[in-house]
Parts: structure tokens; sequence; C-alpha cells
């Protein structure tokens, strides 16, 4: 468990970034993960009175704050009209529905873990990372950085029409996972998005078209792995990682060529 | 710091620390009910109700309880006797230490709109993040599949 | 019967769902120390300094002992009976450590904040040494775990050589087994692996200390054993036994964990030295790296038979590994073979050999089981493998060979088994599971493989001609009971079926006994709840117990009637001839024997000693769904048939079952105990340990096939333990069928079926 000297409920986004600063300031998301680090801080800051607990529509977005709850992503219905079961099957597995009434979007999202389920779900959607200061950023180019100083204010989803499938391996039902996988399908093209690699989720560099043809998905498939780097840890080896994610592909392409026939 | 909690219908102001956890609160106030089993908020016997949503009060700030109200097995007997009967008869409850917490998380699953409906599948995922390690689960399940069924007849 | 074979709600039912303050931590007193343990970085080394002049300026901090400071005692902390098997080789504080995280320096204070600031300021100077990490090479290896003088030995049978790393080392045989061996036309031999598993149960270690008005030393403890954690206070702090009163309260789970004095001697030395309350409480890595795990063990099985299917020969060979030292090391290894052998009485020759080790790895302990569930993983799987060898398939295999009622035991002290459905256990479980449609694996339609596994298993009821269990009961003035018991209730509603067992005797309703324990100022002695023993052999006690209690209160009616002793009906309630004309009722009795009429208080108390230990036994059938290509398997059935003997309350039988199966799943598919190279434990929380939560378990199903033991109460065996023999083997079969892969290493991951199956399709 951490320390801290102060805890400060902001009342403004600017009065967040301010106090943010400081480097041995911290700011609260559901403080799940947060809460087994030893750090001392000399100032916690918490955003749950800024609004940012709600997800709104808008004519060509979704805007999820940054304090919404992982379980508001499994149980919101304009997600559901979106995404189908993707969200769902993305959050269904992590810890308990205690712990996801409490983890928080924005934690999630700004802490890149490499386990992290929602940071592989939003990196196959066609979506920006909204910081106060730096602005829209592209999630993938979000999920590149370290972690620095600015504020995660939401999570802006274009409302592309899209098809999501999302795959999991874990040890137990609700274990870090092994791998993650989502891929979505939308007219631009393919995008799939491969985590706890056991580091943070990336995209494999895609050569799919919209609609393959047999031979290009096993073409596809059989190097599927091969763009992107992997490593061994506690709950699986490299190896393991490469075979799964052929699969995952393969499964996930074959599900969404058939949803979408 | 200064806060006020309605715990288990009382108002309560207290000074607290930054750093205190709920857990530790709770435990000072006298709700002894509040177990804790893991520090890495995987085993929800800590779970309690904060503005209703069950919570785990070993991974939130007593700080951030201030104006919510918060609710422990202490301040739902009546609600526990009625669940807790049917967990004993089911020799559902064994060592017990993680009742407090599980039963916490059953009687907030019990508001679910659409729980008398659920399937089994759909109880254990709701309840996945409450572990025991006496009972195999399997005394659980039976004991709510009891106890919403009673309750359904009692709607009747 | 009319309370016996009843399921009653446990006694303390609705305290415990209501979250009643019931437990160590709820019960302590206002002003109680914060104890905390400084622990080793290091899996070997000297501490050569310990500076704590700057802690101890800490505000609250209230004393920090390191080894010179604390009583230099040599003594185990395993929970046993005398004679004491496992060797002296623990101290309160060690200047060696042995093990990462052995304790450095006990740290008390008045706040927990004090504590956490003080610890972060000691500095402590250790000399490193080079540490023997791999048990496998631990025998007569140059880094000597145990050199110290004062180690010492009290069994000298143990064959313990404290300068070789070895605890104990044993050799047995039945008959000719090379002999028979060589007439086997079918053979398989192989080593299987089982890892230092955890029993996480939810409450840890935890226990606190305190002086009483007259001085003495009291020790409230979350523990199994509270005559036993006496007995190692005593030893720990030199003080005499009747200065030391350890109480149980309600417990948070142990299965077995609790049988070793783990954590009490650190707030008992605090309280001894300054007089003040003192509580310890393990955190979860605490209890994770530094409890009480089961023993690693390579348990090497070699099977023979005949084409004709019967068993001539099977011999075992266990290296345990007991770690940094040897609580339940000369004990836990003796059941691998023992018990994993004893489940086949065709064999005409039996072998059995084993060697306990030192290494610098986590000390050890006991676990549900109790090194049962490693041997008859081993000899279970070995079966289905010889089975299918021979040309048949595993459930006749088993039918031909299983040991049956009437048999002698050669492995198993040569014991006559006397109750024994083992039998009806597999024809039920195989009927349950739909074994002869499901046998061996179906392959479905999305490719993923459904297919069935089978073992069996059988543990034993109590420690014959060791452990001692005592009741003790009082007639109260208005005709109802108190019912004094020394054996641990530690969820395991012994509490209720202990006295299920003196109503059916003395025909009185269960609310007529009112049930105490567990005070050594005041339960009877019991050497605890461990080896199976308190359904079983504390349960025979209660029965004697109310039987002589009957006979005096009978005594004491005819007495008072004015009849003759052999005259007096008693059916629970009233004293009485047949022709009805003398009667009392009890309550009568109950009044006359306190008023000062009779000047006899009407109390019983028998102690008992079981000259055998009688199996249980059980049979477990698992229906899994394999995905081929992710690895993953999915439990999808579980039936167990369990013969107990009579079952004494059905709803605490069936919770121990499922319970017990759960944690065989839990080792065999997902609990998988690492080390970094530096012998430090990797999986040193749930977030890191996984046990199973109720989506990983499937559908279980208990039933019973009672027989009926002639030495149990009212025919009644032991079920703690066996409970958890079953899934690994069962599993491990089931996978087999499934993929063709053999696993000889627990746990299986999907990784290695999914890898297993990719290189075979490969080659």
């Amino acid at each position: 468990m951490f320390t801290a000297g102060n805890y400060v409920v902001a009342k403004s986004l600017e009065e967040a970034y301010q106090l943010n600063q400081k480097k041995t300031a911290g700011i609260l998301g559901g403080m799940l993960w947060m809460r087994t680090g030893k750090r001392r801080y000399s100032t916690l800051i918490d955003l749950s009175a800024l609004g940012l607990d709600g997800i709104k529509e808008t004519e060509n977005e979704l805007v999820i704050g940054a304090m919404v709850p992982l379980r508001e992503l499994e149980t919101n219905e304009t997600l559901r009209t979106y995404y189908g079961d993707a969200f769902l099957e993305a959050v269904r597995h992590i810890v308990g529905t205690q712990f996801r009434h409490m983890a928080t979007v924005g934690g999630s999202l700004f802490g890149r873990y490499g386990f992290s389920d929602v940071a592989t779900i939003f990196l196959a959607l066609d979506c920006t990372v909204e910081l106060y200061h730096a602005g829209e950023v592209p999630i993938e180019t979000f999920l590149a950085q370290k972690p620095d100083r600015d504020v995660l204010v939401a999570v802006h989803l274009k409302k592309t029409p899209c098809k999501v499938c999302y795959q999991s391996q874990r040890i137990t039902e609700t274990d870090f996972p092994v791998l993650t996988c989502a891929v979505s399908r939308q007219e631009s093209g393919w995008v799939f998005a491969i985590g706890a690699r056991p580091s943070i989720a990336k995209r494999i560099e895609n050569t799919l078209p919209y609609a393959p043809t047999a031979e290009e998905i096993a073409a596809f498939v059989a190097h599927a792995d091969e763009t992107l780097s992997f490593d061994s840890n506690m709950r699986g080896s490299e190896e393991y990682r490469r075979h799964l994610t052929r699969v995952f592909v393969r499964r996930a392409i074959g599900q969404l060529m058939e949803e979408t026939r | 710091m200064t806060i006020t909690v309605t715990l288990n219908g009382k108002r309560i102001t207290d000074d607290v620390a930054p750093d205190l956890l709920l857990y530790d609160w709770l435990r000072q106030k006298g709700c002894l009910s509040v177990k804790c089993g893991c520090e890495t908020t995987n085993c929800g016997l800590c779970t309690v109700h904060v503005d209703g949503k069950p919570t785990l009060s070993c991974a939130m700030l007593a700080v951030r309880a201030d104006k919510k109200t918060v609710t422990t097995l202490e301040g739902l007997q009546e609600e526990a006797i009625e669940f807790g009967g049917f967990m004993a008869d089911e020799g559902a409850e064994q060592c017990g230490f993680c009742n407090p917490g599980f039963i916490m998380n059953v009687l907030a699953m019990k508001e679910e709109p659409d729980v008398y409906t659920w399937t089994d599948r759909q109880i254990k995922e709701y309840l996945e993040g409450n572990l025991c390690r006496c009972t195999g689960y399997a005394g659980h399940l039976r004991a709510i599949r009891r106890y919403l069924a009673a309750r359904q007849e009692g709607m009747k | 019967m009319k309370v016996v074979g009843k399921a009653y709600r446990k006694k303390d039912a609705m305290q415990l769902v209501t979250g009643k303050p019931v437990y160590t931590d709820d019960l302590k007193p206002n002003g109680c120390l914060v104890v905390k343990l400084l622990r080793s970085p290091h899996a070997h080394a000297l501490v050569k300094e310990i500076k704590k002049d700057i802690a101890l300026k800490v505000p609250g901090i209230v004393c920090i002992l390191g080894w010179e400071d604390v009583p230099r005692t040599r003594f185990t902390l395993a929970g046993q009976t005398y004679p004491e098997l496992s060797p002296y080789d623990h101290a309160i504080l060690d200047q060696r450590l042995r093990c990462v995280g052995d304790p450095v320096a006990i740290v008390a204070g008045e706040t927990e904040e004090a504590v956490d600031r003080a610890m972060k300021l000691i500095k402590v100077t250790y000399e490193e040494l080079e540490p023997v990490l791999d048990y496998t090479k631990a025998l007569d290896h140059p880094v000597v775990v145990h050199p110290e003088d004062d180690y010492q030995v009290l069994v000298p049978s143990i064959n313990c050589d404290q300068k070789r790393n070895l605890i104990t080392t044993e050799h047995f045989e039945h008959g000719d087994v090379e002999a028979q061996f060589k007439e086997c036309t079918h053979i398989v031999e192989h080593t299987y692996h089982v890892r230092a598993v955890s029993q996480a149960m939810m409450e840890t270690f935890r226990a606190y200390c305190y002086h009483d008005l007259y001085g003495r030393l009291v020790c409230v403890s979350s523990t199994q054993v509270p005559f036993h954690v006496r007995r190692v206070l005593s030893n720990a702090l030199k003080l005499k036994k009747s200065d030391i009163r350890v109480i149980k309260p309600r417990i948070g789970g142990g299965f077995g964990a609790k049988q070793s004095v783990v954590c009490e001697m650190f707030p008992a030395v605090v309280t001894h030295l300054t007089g003040r309350p003192a509580e310890i409480i393990y955190t979860r890595e605490e209890s994770m790296t530094n409890g009480s795990p089961r023993h690693e063990m390579s348990v090497t099985v070699k099977l023979g038979c005949g084409d004709d299917g019967i068993l001539k020969a099977m011999s075992m060979y266990t290296l345990s590994n007991g770690g940094a030292y040897a609580e339940h090391s000369p004990t836990t290894v003796g059941l691998s073979g023992h018990k994993g052998l004893s489940l086949y009485g065709t064999p005409k020759a039996y072998r059995f050999d084993y060697d306990v080790v030192y290494s610098n790895t986590m000390g050890t302990g006991a676990y549900r089981g109790y090194g049962a569930t490693q041997g008859e993983y081993a000899v279970e799987c070995a079966i289905s493998e010889l089975a299918e060898q021979a040309g048949f398939d595993p459930i006749t295999f088993r039918k031909m060979n299983m040991v049956r009622e009437g048999q002698i035991m050669p492995a198993y002290y040569g014991e006559l088994c006397q109750s024994n459905a083992l039998d009806r256990c597999l024809d039920r479980v195989c009927e349950l599971i739909g074994w002869d449609e499901k046998y061996p694996a179906k392959r479905m339609e999305n490719g993923k493989i459904r297919a069935v596994g089978v073992a069996l298993a059988m543990q034993g009821s109590s420690i014959s001609q060791v452990d001692e269990a005592a009741v003790e009961l009082r007639l109260n003035e208005d005709g109802n009971y108190h019912m004094l018991v020394g054996s641990a209730d530690m969820g395991t509603g012994s509490d209720t079926t202990l006295a299920q067992v003196a109503a059916e005797a003395l025909e009185c309703e269960l609310d007529d006994i009112a049930v105490f324990g567990v005070d050594t100022d005041a339960s009877p002695y019991d050497s605890g709840s461990y080896a199976s023993s308190t359904a079983y052999l504390t349960g025979r006690a209660a029965y004697e117990t109310a039987m002589e209690l009957r006979k005096k209160m009978i005594h004491a009616a005819a007495g008072c009637l004015g009849i003759d002793e052999a005259d007096v009906l008693f059916d629970g309630k009233t004293f009485s001839d047949e022709s009805g004309l003398h009667s009392m009722t009890l309550r009568e009795l109950g009044v006359h024997s306190l008023g000062g009429f009779s000047g006899r208080m009407l109390s019983a108390s028998v102690s008992r000693v079981s000259p055998v230990s009688p199996p249980p036994f059980m049979a477990g059938a698992v229906e899994i769904e394999v995905d081929p290509e992710t690895g993953k398997v999915e439990i999808l059935q579980y039936k167990a048939a369990v013969d107990c003997g009579t079952v004494l309350n059905p709803n605490i039988a069936r919770g121990q079952t499922e319970g017990g199966l759960v944690q065989g799943i839990g080792m065999t598919l997902f609990e998988d105990v690492q080390f970094t190279d530096k012998g430090k434990l990797r999986n040193n929380s749930f977030m890191q340990y996984k046990i199973p939560t109720r989506l990983d378990c499937g559908d279980l199903e208990v039933v019973f096939e009672s027989s009926y033991e002639p030495e149990g109460p009212y025919g009644a065996k032991s079920i703690g333990e066996v409970v958890i023999n079953t899934p690994a083997p069962a599993l491990t079969n089931a996978i087999y069928n499934a993929t063709g892969l053999r696993f000889y290493d627990l746990p299986i991951k999907a990784e290695q079926i999914a890898l297993g199956l990719l290189h075979r399709d490969e080659r």
C-alpha cells in the first residue's frame, strides 16, 4: 500500500493538471493497481467531481470519460449497440464485479499496463485519447508513449461502422491474460490488436484486404505474429504467445467474415 | 481530513488520514464483519456497499467515502439472516471468513433488474470476484438458487 | 438413527453468516502491540549485525528483537503428538537464515505506521552464503542447511543425518519385488512431480498474546492444534505448560497450514519480554512465502502386471523437499507410499523407499492429503497407463485389482480393511458421468474434444496408536448437557457433528448439547484437528463419553429411585423401571446431582486412542472439454462417490468433499509454484497464485456409498482429506484421453497441452 500526505478533489481539470505537475503527485483512478504499489505520494488528485464518469453520444463520436468504471463498459447499451459483446468480452474477466465498479477507463489506459484488456480493445477501434494538455492523440500513439504528467480526460470513439471480436487466454477465469486479441473489421480494413505479449497491446501490420480470399487469410494467419515482439513471463512463453496469436487471429477473421456475410 | 459518511444508516463525521483505507476505517468503527484476505484486490472479502454498489473496501480511501452511504453486513442483519439461513441449510458457510464479503455481493446482485432469470453461469460471473477456499462454491450456488426462488415466491 | 446422519445446520452457522466478530483479530484487547517481522532477502545468509538504534527512536516503537535478544531454544513448529518425529531445527530467531523470508528481527510498536517506519530504518548486515535451492541435488551437497550443534532428533528411527541434509530415509519391502517384476509382461515406470502448493486459507496466520491475572501467558490463535501450540510455546520460551493457556476462536480455514505453529511464537516472545498484549497478522504475502505448504515431491512409481491384468508388484521411491525446516517432513512422506500403494490389493510384492531432504527453500508443512495426495496422483496415473498397455479399460483394470473389504493391506502397516465400499464408489461415478458412452473421448463439431478420466483415492482416519482425543460431557440441572472438546472446528463443522454423535448416544436433541472449545485450560486433551482424526477419533471419544455418562446417570437415578441399576430404563428424558411406578425426569436428576443431595456432579470424560487407522475411500470421475488449439481445459462436471463409513452429517460431508475437489482441481490446473533463481517465490499473492474461482471448477456432484467401520462412531470414518486426492490423477487421465498426451508434472497448463499437440502434429 502507498502512503500519501494530502488528498485533493480537483475542482477543474486545470487544477488537477497543475497539481499533477509535481512528480510526487498522483492521480487516483479506481486505485486498484495503485494500491499494490508502495510509493509515497505528496498529493493524491481525485477527478471524481469533474463529471468524467459518463458515456456521451455525439453525432460522430462516443465520448467515454476517464472516470467511467469498467463495469459501465460491459453494461452500457450504447456501446452494445455499436460494438456488440466486444466490450463485455474484454472486461468480464477482470478480477470481479466489485473491482470493475471501481476500476476506471482512464486508470486502465494511463498506466499502459502490459496485461490490459482495456488497452487491447480500444487499440482495435478507431479512437483517440483526449489529454488535458496534449489534446486528442491517436490511441496507438498514446499507448506507445511513457506515462507523463498530463491528465487523461476521455476516450473518443469514432462512430465508424465496424464489427469487433475480442478473445483472451487466461489460466483461471479472472487471472491476468496470457494473451489478448481484439480484431475489428471496418470498411477501411481490418485492425488486429494483440496485448499481454506480455507487454502492452500493439497492432499487427495489416496486409489483409477487406474481403480476403481463403488463401489470403491462410497466408496472413501463418505470419500473423511476425511483425510483433513477444516475450516469456510467469504466465506463458514467447512460443505459446505466438501460437495463440495465430489461433486467435484466424478465429477472429472467421467469426467476423461470418457475421458480415 | 474531515469526512461525513452515512455508515449503516448513521451519519458519522470523522477526521481521517488521506491514505487511510476504507477497510481500516470500517474496522476502527466496529464493523468487524469486514475482512481482509489478500491485500491485492483479488479475494472480495472486504466487499461493502458504497452508494449501493459492491465495493472493495481495501482498495478505496476513506476520504473518498465522504458524503457517501456505506453499508456493511452489520447494517443488513435482516437480509443476512434471510440469505444466511439458506447458506446454513446447505452447509455452505464453512469457515465463514469469506461469508460477509460474499453475502454483501449477493445482496448487491439481488438488486440487478433481471436477476431472477439469470443462468447459473450469470450468477457465477457476477460473484467471480469472491474467492472461497472451503466450499468449492457448489453450496453457494444451491443457497442462492433457493434464496432467489423463495424471494420470487414471496413476491407473488 | 435419530440425530446421526441428519443434515443439521452447523451450530455456529448463523453467527458466521451474519458476520459476527468471532475470529482472532476481532477479539483482540485494546492496546495490543502491532508485531511485524523483518525478513531475509537471501536464501542463505548469516546475520552479522542488526543496527536498530535509529529505528528504536521512531515514536511508538516498543521493542526490536534480533536473534541475540530472544531465548535460544530449538524446537519444531510441527503440531504433532509425542513422540515428535520432526527434528528440533527451528529457533524463534536464528543467526543463520535458511530461506528467503526467514525472520531476521521482530518489531513491536503501538501502531502499524510506527512499525512500518521502523522496519525501513533497521540496517542489517548479512554475510551471504551459497544456497542449495535444487532439492534433487541437496543430499550430500557441500552446503549444509542445518550445521548447528543444538539440532536435536527426538526419534532416532527417522534416520536423520543433518550433515547430509537428510531429514529422514526409509526402506520398506513386502514380498520379493524384483522377482515379481521379472514375471510381469507389462511394466510402467515414471516419475511424477508435485509442487509446494499452498493451502491459501482465507484467514492468514495470526495470533495475539497477553498476560492473564495470574501473569500466565495466554495465546489466542487461529490454529488447528491448540495443545501443540501450548507445547511449542513452552519449548520456545522455556515456560511450564501450566503457565500457558491457548484459546482457539473461530478460524478462517486451515487445511493443514495451521497444523504448524507458524506465527504464535512472535507475539508470545513480545508479551513474554514486555508484558504487553501483542498481535501478529501475517500478510497474504507472508502466508504464501513463509507458511507451511505442501511438500514438493518427485514420486517414482513402477507397476507391473501379467497379460491377465493382475498386478504382481508395485514399487515407489519418493524424494521429498522439506525446505529450510523439517516440520512434518518425516511423516508426510510415509503417506505417499503407504497409502498410495495400498489402493491395490492384488500385488504379491510392494516396495517403498524414500528420502526427505533439506534445501534453502521455504519450510513446508501439512496440507490436506499430507503426502497421500502426491503418492496417489502418481499411482493412479500409472495405473491408467498400465491398464492401457495391458489392453484393459481403466475401470475394469481397477476393479480387478483394487483393495477389497476383508483384505490385509501389507503396505498399510498390515492392517485389515474392515470397511470398504470402493467398488460401489467406482460403479457409481461411472454411472453418474456416463462413462460407457463417453470413454475415452469425443471430438465436437466446433473442434473441441470432450473426454473423461477417473481415479481412486484413500486416506486414513487418525494416526493409529498416536493420536489421542478426549471429550467431556456434563449434565446441567435443567437436563441438558455441556460438551467440552479439545479438537478444533476450523469451519469443518466438527463442533456440530461431535454433538450429533453424543446426542444420538444420549437420546436427546442436538440443541440439548452446548459445545465448548477450544481452550487448553478447560478442554480435555486432544491432539488436534489433523490426520483426518476428528470425526473418527474424537467422534468415538464423544460416543464413549456419552455412554459413560449414561451409565453414571442410570446409576445415580437407580439410587434416587431405590431400584436396581439393571432395571432402569432411560429414553433420553425419563428414568423409570418397566412398570413405570418408579420414574424421574432427566431434569430432576440434573437438579439432584447439583443440589447437594448426592454430592455427585454428573460428568464423564473418556479419552480414545485408535488401534487402527481405517481408510475412507472414494472414486472421482471428471468430464472435460479441451480446446486443442489453445490448450484450455474446461471442467464440465466432476462426480465423486465417497465411502466415509456412516455419514454423520450429509451437508457437512458434502461440503468437505466439494471443497476438497476444488482444491485438488486448483493444484492440477492452476497453482503454479515458481521460484526465481535466487530462491524467491514468485507466486506470493492471490494476484500471482491463482486458486480456482467459481468459474473454474465445473459442476460438482457428490454422493455417498457407505460402508460400516466398526471402530468408528456409529460406523463413521474420516472425510476431510481423502476428498482432495482424486482430481490430479482423474484430470491427468482425462487430458490424456482427450489429447493422447501424458503429463507427469503439475500443474498441467493450457500452454503445455497446446504446444504438446502442435509439436506432435509437426512430427
